[in-house]
């Protein structure tokens, strides 16, 4: 094993430092990524016992009601339809859908890829949308200024009230694209509706986060404000945006269960919680792994974008902010 | 021709506002070509100002600047200076040896070329090893010589420079003069130069200008005849008899 100083020549110094740190690094990384995956197990396995808990001790106290009358009148019930055992749950994904092949988990499976694709589209169209707005609004303060608060109060219109919205007029209105229109489409514009906003707001702060000193040095360049862009503004705006996705993600994924659910498009998750909820009576644990895998797909999608920040920054060598 | 000309320059910063600021009054300065001239004064008497009106980042209330016979505004678009900032101001997102090449490449030069001369440059602030570590790994000093040596990559044929070894220890300070003081005999480069330390300034410089404060005015100019600079001009008799005439003038416009 060579020691690194013990070597002369700088050069070969250097890259035995590089491989030395950047085998420390993959180590770190390693490590972070460990203790991540135990807190999460842990923290299924809190969640678990406090639904354990409630569930036993409200199924204690039920039927005491005409005597102590807070379990029943004002805490929800704990009764095996109300919070079906853990064990059921689980079940429930094993067994098949009444009338269909298949256990429900592969079902799921398949409608969350769909609630997914319509994230997905909704997010990179949002996400192109609000970087655009971020650059219209830092190229000019009077854009700025007029903009903004129509942006905020864009957000303002209530999802549940758009929803049905959007799907009716991309069933009657919109065939001016080449493809055909499809409902789900409709429902991403939902995601796009709650991805730019985050994109454009916190964009802007990044694109105007440069020191007062950096932009001068470029200025001191003669560096126009396209080159500006590019070199300074965006790079800087970067661990901005990366806040931003995060945010917008999961709610792209929110937007769009409640999107199917509001809309009645059918296919994804949503429509599958709406459907599990209407026939609860006979199987309460089929609503509750639906909901569990809506969660799981938000958890997840956080997580994609949080790796990808971790990659993008890092090998910038700074850090993430929130 | 002068190197850089300020003729009757004055700047009022918010003029007609409550905060109006009088930062510079009516100064008159001509540059020689190939001079090292070093601006001292007490903090706040516009010594920033007055490089950032040459460099053409603020222009002036009333007056004018050439720098090589063209206004100033012009030879920064046509760049003909390189600044050090009082603050390093590196891009965090870029390594050592980019962060060294940013103005080559906004200049259009081919990647070759670019890591040749950051290389060269890395050399030359004595940090070849951290081309690829990012500024944050550096300590203060070390992220001001990457400051300068951005300055120095396209060798611009005047150099401004803002209390760039401030953040130095005193081994680096000397040593930093010295590679300047080389740098400025090998390229003939004309440097305008802020500090608040007065043997820096006198074994730098051509002429030491004095300013003083409120507003910013020039009180004097002390001309540093040391002849050819070497190890032993610090302790040159001559040196010692410029820094006591740059602190007498310092004392005087401080009221002391
Ligand atoms: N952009 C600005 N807007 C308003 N006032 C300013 C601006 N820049 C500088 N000033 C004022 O001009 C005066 C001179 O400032 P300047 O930065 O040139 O001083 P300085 O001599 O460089 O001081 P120091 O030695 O502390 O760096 C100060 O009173 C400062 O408050
Ligand atoms: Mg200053």
């Amino acid at each position: 094993m060579t020691s690194v100083t013990g070597t002369a020549d700088p050069l070969v110094r250097a890259q035995l430092l590089r491989e030395q740190s950047a085998r420390a690094d993959r180590r770190a990384t390693a490590g972070r990524v460990t203790r991540q995956v135990v807190v999460f197990g842990l923290f299924m396995v809190a969640i678990a016992a406090v639904y354990i808990s409630y569930k036993a001790f409200g199924a204690a106290f039920d039927h005491e009601q005409h005597t102590w009358r807070i379990i029943g009148s004002y805490l929800p019930r704990s009764d095996d339809l109300n919070m079906p055992p853990i064990p059921d749950i689980f079940g429930a994904l094993t067994d098949p859908l009444p009338g269909e092949s298949g256990s429900m988990a592969g079902t799921l499976f398949g409608e969350a890829l769909f609630t997914l694709r319509e994230t997905v589209a909704g997010f990179v169209v949002g996400v192109v949308l609000g970087l655009t707005l971020a650059i219209a609004l830092a190229r000019s303060s009077f854009l700025e200024r007029g903009l903004t608060p129509y942006i905020v109060a864009s957000q303002t219109i209530p999802l549940i009230a758009i929803a049905p919205l959007v799907v009716i007029w991309g069933r009657k209105n919109i065939d001016f694209f080449p493809w055909e229109w499809k409902d789900w489409m409709s429902v991403s514009i939902i995601a796009t509706y709650l991805t730019f906003f985050p994109v454009a707001i916190n964009g802007l702060r990044g694109l105007k986060s440069p020191r007062p000193e950096n932009l001068e040095l470029m200025e001191s360049y003669a560096a126009g404000w396209t080159p500006t862009l590019w070199r300074l503004r965006f790079p800087a705006s970067l661990p901005y945006l990366f806040a931003a996705f995060k945010l917008a993600a999961t709610a792209s994924v929110i937007g769009a269960i409640v999107g199917e659910i509001s809309a009645g498009v059918g296919g994804g998750l949503g429509r599958r919680i709406l459907s599990e909820a209407l026939r609860y009576s006979t199987g309460p644990g089929r609503l509750y792994a639906s909901v569990a895998f809506a969660a799981l797909l938000g958890i997840g999608v956080f997580l994609v974008i949080t790796a990808v920040e971790q990659l993008v920054l890092r090998s910038q060598g700074r850090k993430a902010i929130t | 021709m002068s190197a850089v000309e300020i003729r009757n320059v004055s700047k009022i910063f918010n003029r007609g506002r409550a905060n109006e600021v009088h930062a510079i009054d009516d100064v008159d300065l001509a540059i020689e070509s190939g001079e090292f001239v070093t601006l001292i004064g007490p903090s706040g008497c516009g010594k920033s100002t007055l490089l950032r009106l040459v460099a053409s980042l603020l222009s002036p209330s009333e007056g004018a600047i050439t720098v090589a016979g063209k206004s100033a505004e012009q030879a920064r678009l046509d760049q003909d200076y390189g600044m050090a900032f009082q603050r390093a101001g590196l891009f965090e997102w870029r390594t050592v040896a980019k962060n060294i090449e940013l103005p080559l490449e906004l200049m259009g030069w081919n990647r070759a070329d670019r890591r040749r001369r950051s290389a060269e440059m890395l050399e030359l602030v004595k940090l070849p090893e951290f081309g690829d570590h990012h500024p944050a790994e550096l300590s203060g000093g070390m992220q001001q010589r990457i400051a300068i040596a951005r300055s120095l990559a396209f060798n611009p044929s005047l150099l401004l420079m803002d209390e760039p070894f401030g953040a130095l220890d005193e081994m680096t300070r000397e040593h930093m003069q010295t590679e300047l003081l080389r740098i400025w005999e090998e390229t003939a480069t004309t440097v305008v130069f802020v500090t608040h330390s007065i043997p820096e300034a006198v074994i730098l410089s051509n002429r030491v200008v004095v300013m003083s404060p409120r507003p910013g005015k020039i009180s004097e100019i002390i001309p540093i005849d040391l002849g050819e600079r070497s190890d032993d001009t610090r302790e040159d008799p001559e040196f010692f008899k410029g820094v006591t005439r740059v602190r007498e003038a310092l004392r005087a416009v401080e009221g002391l």
